[in-house]
């Protein structure tokens, strides 16, 4: 074993927490060699120290003070309003879709504007198209325009 | 019988608030301690340990048993004290460059001073007061996360699977970690390292 493979294996050589054939891999190299062994003890004696710092107790106010954020907490709410008051964006997704139905639903689409004057004007609105429909064999005689619109009928010409 | 930390959780999403105080009483010494190494400061420690017991607590409901309870414990912890350090670096700066250089006597750790008459041998007394102050200082001075790794590997032993998800990196990165951490603690510790080895 090279002293940089070492180097990976220390801190667990240290803790105890090798498995046994790499331990004895270990104690081989550290045999032969005394940069490593040197260190191991220097890894070792770290940790010593750090056991030297002693452990402080909570102070004598920090259950009750646990036991006041508990308390203050939001009781359990049951069936769908706890799941809904729970679920923040569930809750801020539902309203925004209400909104936007309401939204929706006020609208009035407007149908395409027309002026009075483009509709089309019924004159007759009593012509029925089947009850007045001409037999074909009426339609050899010309209408008698004359009588029907005077006013669309064309000059006739003066005779000398 | 002792019931485990996970039947205990399971107990108290179950509505036994009896259990949730069995867990404080369980934790509340470990986080704090561990939360005092991290920010440096025993109020803000304590709550941010009261802030850990209020998320498990609110956590109950959706608790599922898929990792360890120590590990969702200190990640919660973790996570809260990396936060706080980053929130209070400058200020600890400012506070740093202000402050008078006086004998280290913050947060009731120790108050060397005021302890000198109860110390029949005051000169030991004072010895160990350095010492722990350089090992203090040694462990402040680690980067937060190097810090947290050591904290967890040392004073809470959790083997380095626990401390690798607790610290979201891999179990090869978190060794390279705590070697990098224990050899800079080797340096700047030297003189006293040197005493421990020569006995």
């Amino acid at each position: 074993m090279s002293c940089e493979r070492m180097e990976g294996r220390i801190l667990a050589y240290v803790d105890g927490r090798l498995k046994e054939s790499e331990r004895a891999e270990m104690d081989k190299h550290l045999a032969g060699c005394a940069a490593c062994h040197l260190r191991v003890n220097e890894f070792r004696a770290v940790t010593g120290l750090l056991d030297e710092l002693p452990v402080i107790e909570p102070s004598g106010a920090f259950n009750a003070r646990v036991h006041a954020l508990v308390a203050a907490e939001p009781q359990k709410r049951s069936g769908w309003l706890a799941w809904f008051m729970l679920s923040p964006r569930v809750a801020f997704a539902a309203s925004m879709l209400l909104l936007l139905a309401v939204w929706l639903g006020s609208i009035q689409r407007p149908g395409p504007q027309i002026d009075a004057q483009d509709l089309p004007v019924v004159e007759n609105a009593d012509y029925d198209v089947i009850s007045s429909f001409a037999p074909l064999s009426d339609l050899s005689q010309a209408p008698d325009t004359d009588s029907n619109d005077s006013d669309t009928a064309q000059p006739q010409p003066q005779q000398m | 019988m002792i019931r485990s930390d996970v039947q205990l959780m399971l107990d108290v999403k179950a509505g036994d608030q009896q259990s949730f105080e069995l867990l404080l009483q369980r934790y509340r010494t470990p986080l704090v301690n561990f939360l005092y190494r991290m920010v440096r400061s025993r109020e803000r420690a304590e709550d941010l340990a009261q802030e850990v017991f209020l998320r498990v607590y609110r956590a109950r409901e959706d608790y599922e048993p898929s990792a360890k309870f120590t590990t969702w414990l200190f990640r919660i912890a973790t996570n809260l004290a990396l936060n706080s350090v980053r929130d209070h670096r400058y200020e600890k700066l400012e506070i740093s460059m202000d402050a008078p250089i006086v004998a280290d006597a913050e947060d009731g750790e120790e108050r060397m001073m005021e302890v000198a008459d109860e110390h029949p041998d005051i000169e030991q007394h004072l010895v160990d007061e350095v010492r722990k102050k350089m090992i203090r200082h040694a462990i402040e001075k680690l980067p937060e996360k190097q810090r947290a790794a050591v904290l967890l590997h040392k004073y809470q032993e959790l083997d380095y699977a626990e401390i690798s998800k607790i610290l979201q990196c891999s179990e090869s990165a978190l060794k390279s970690l705590l070697f990098r951490a224990y050899e800079t603690l080797r340096v700047e510790l030297a003189p006293l390292v040197a005493q421990s080895v020569k006995h």
